[in-house]
């Protein structure tokens, strides 16, 4: 096992960060931490990159006891934590070799690690962090924690903040990495990202609501979905949630995601309700289920 | 104001030396509409909302906001805009109650309005239980609900939200935008950026900058006809950015800016 966590606790004053965390991630895996802000991910990476110790549990990287052998896995995991991890004062290429001295290597020796990235940022070497994009800052930060050759990458929300075309290209990167043998634990707050993992943990208020691979977890979803959509989406999502029989009524884009408390029922009888409420255009439809539906349902 | 528009934006510009990072957009927003505007990291786009907000000023072209003009009536911009953004909505060490006395005395309410508005968005959000908790004690989906109502307390013609969802749990950002929708049913104009495509689709129409342009304007139903796809991530892929090195047949970024 690459990473094994075993009872894990956390509290801070009368906050439980964490509440009894178990899982384990194989080695080469891409392992994804799904839940948003306040679940525990940052808590949990800081306990597993040995910046934190943990009131309960124990947890090992690469075989190594977070607490006991924390020097060394400090030598073989790489951190890219949430918001910021730069220097702001120093420039691409100086941020760069510096993270390489310190891991004591150079950024020679292990760039083809991190060829693929460089290159996008490599025009701007001379650039001072503080003044890069986002999406530039990201590919700088992973570029860092990536410099000494890592067994085990820690990425704590590397894509927060990003437009949708550097997360895409983002991801891309990560299943290259994997490629490579880098076994990898990414959070986010995006649902659609979890289905990019090998295997996902849903996070939410410190506990671990399923383990599973993304495929697995959207089948364990016990309701049929319908997608639902009208000529005025306020009006719709209110005329759902006075229908009687309404469990879920949740916007997801152009259509509304609508359960029913009943099993089988019939479309025609609701979307009479509908017409009848003043609302046009109607269609109802069966959707697939996907992560972020079921993220909610297991959340509630 | 002559026509229903709240904001009016023509031929606006900013330019940093030879940089532009604005080049010359124009647009329009409608009473009570709901408008995203987005754009990859480094489009341009805060640059041109900062000059909405009035808060810096154009290089060239015009714009103006709730019948004010960006150049000569900033202040008054400022006056009747509601702007809430993920960097800051509220004070960490004020308590809810706190927070809205304080910005409410800044949009210039009286005591007994501020005294209203409070009992009124605290029965709407129901907060009686943490009315009086600091507000860094609160969890991010409910400051963020608070924050938007706040930018609301003085009633403005239109608000803008910068990123006002990111890292929130997928209910309460729904939770969220029900309450814009609220909110433009009332007759708001809703002014927003994000980086969750779904949310686009929310919007009545959407606009995605470009380098310093804009090169699409229209709601997401004609943009999805228009592109041939699906939704609008699959818009914003085409549109957003030429491929990079990592992307098959990549060109790579020539070009920097925020």
């Amino acid at each position: 096992m690459s990473i094994s966590v075993q009872h894990i606790s956390k509290s801070f004053k009368d906050i439980d960060a964490l509440n009894d965390i178990s899982f384990e991630v194989k080695k080469g895996e891409l392992f994804g931490l799904i839940g948003p802000d306040g679940a525990g991910k940052t808590t949990l990476f800081r306990i597993l990159t040995t910046l934190l110790i943990a009131n309960e549990g124990s947890a090992t990287v690469s075989g190594y006891d977070v607490v006991k052998d924390y020097k060394k896995i400090r030598n073989s995991v790489g951190y890219m934590p949430g918001k910021f991890s730069l220097y702001q004062d120093l420039t691409v290429e100086e941020n760069l070799t510096f993270f390489a001295t310190i891991f004591g290597t150079t950024i020679e020796e292990n760039y083809d690690l991190i060829k693929e990235i460089y290159v996008q940022i490599e025009p701007f070497k001379n650039r001072r962090a503080k003044d890069l994009s986002g999406g530039m800052k990201q590919k700088l930060a992973l570029s860092c924690a990536l410099i000494h050759k890592p067994e085990v990458l820690f990425l704590d929300e590397p894509t927060t903040g990003v437009d949708p075309v550097s997360r895409k290209e983002f991801w891309e990167m990560l299943k290259r990495l994997q490629e490579k043998g880098i076994t990898i634990l990414v959070s986010t707050a995006y649902m659609d990202e979890a289905a990019l993992c090998d295997r996902i943990a849903l996070i939410q208020d410190g506990k671990i609501l399923q383990i599973d691979t993304p495929e697995e977890i959207v089948s364990h979803y016990p309701k049929t979905i319908f997608d639902v959509k009208a000529d005025n989406m306020y009006h719709l999502i209110n005329a759902l949630k006075d229908y009687e029989y309404q469990y879920s009524v949740y916007p997801f884009g152009e259509f509304v995601h609508y359960t029913d408390k009943r099993t089988g029922f019939d479309n025609g009888e609701l979307k009479q309700y509908l017409e009848n409420k003043g609302l046009k255009n109607i269609i109802i439809q069966k959707t697939v289920t996907t992560i972020e539906d079921t993220f909610m349902e297991l959340a509630k | 104001m002559k026509n229903n528009n709240v904001i009016q934006v023509e031929n606006l510009s900013k330019i940093f030396g030879d940089f532009k990072a604005v080049n010359n957009i124009s647009f329009q927003v409608k009473q009570g509409e709901i408008f995203g505007f987005l754009g990859a990291n480094g489009a341009g786009k805060t640059t041109a909302m900062k000059m909405l907000i009035g808060i810096s000023k154009p290089s060239f072209g015009g714009a103006s906001v709730a019948g004010f003009d960006v150049y000569k009536e900033a202040e008054k911009i400022k006056k009747n805009i509601g702007y809430m953004s993920q960097k800051f909505a509220l004070y960490d060490d004020l308590t809810v109650k706190e927070n809205i006395t304080f910005f409410g005395g800044i949009y210039g309410l009286s005591r007994n309005r501020i005294k209203e508005k409070t009992n009124v968005l605290i029965d709407e959000l129901n907060l009686e239980e943490v009315a009086d908790q600091l507000v860094g004690s609160l969890p991010l989906g409910w400051k963020q609900k608070i924050a938007f109502s706040v930018a609301l307390l003085h009633n403005p013609k239109v608000v803008f939200l910068d990123e006002p969802t990111g890292g929130v749990d997928p209910i309460t950002r729904r939770q969220f935008w029900e309450m814009i929708y609220q909110t433009a049913n009332n007759g708001t104009t809703v002014f927003v950026t994000t980086h969750y495509m779904d949310e686009a689709e929310y919007c009545d129409r959407v606009s995605i900058m470009v380098d310093g342009k804009i090169e699409a304007l229209d709601s997401p139903k004609n943009l999805k006809t228009q592109f041939g796809v699906e939704n609008m991530n699959d818009v914003f892929l085409k549109l957003a950015r030429s491929p990079s090195p990592t992307l098959p047949e990549g060109k790579g970024e020539t070009e920097d800016n925020e």
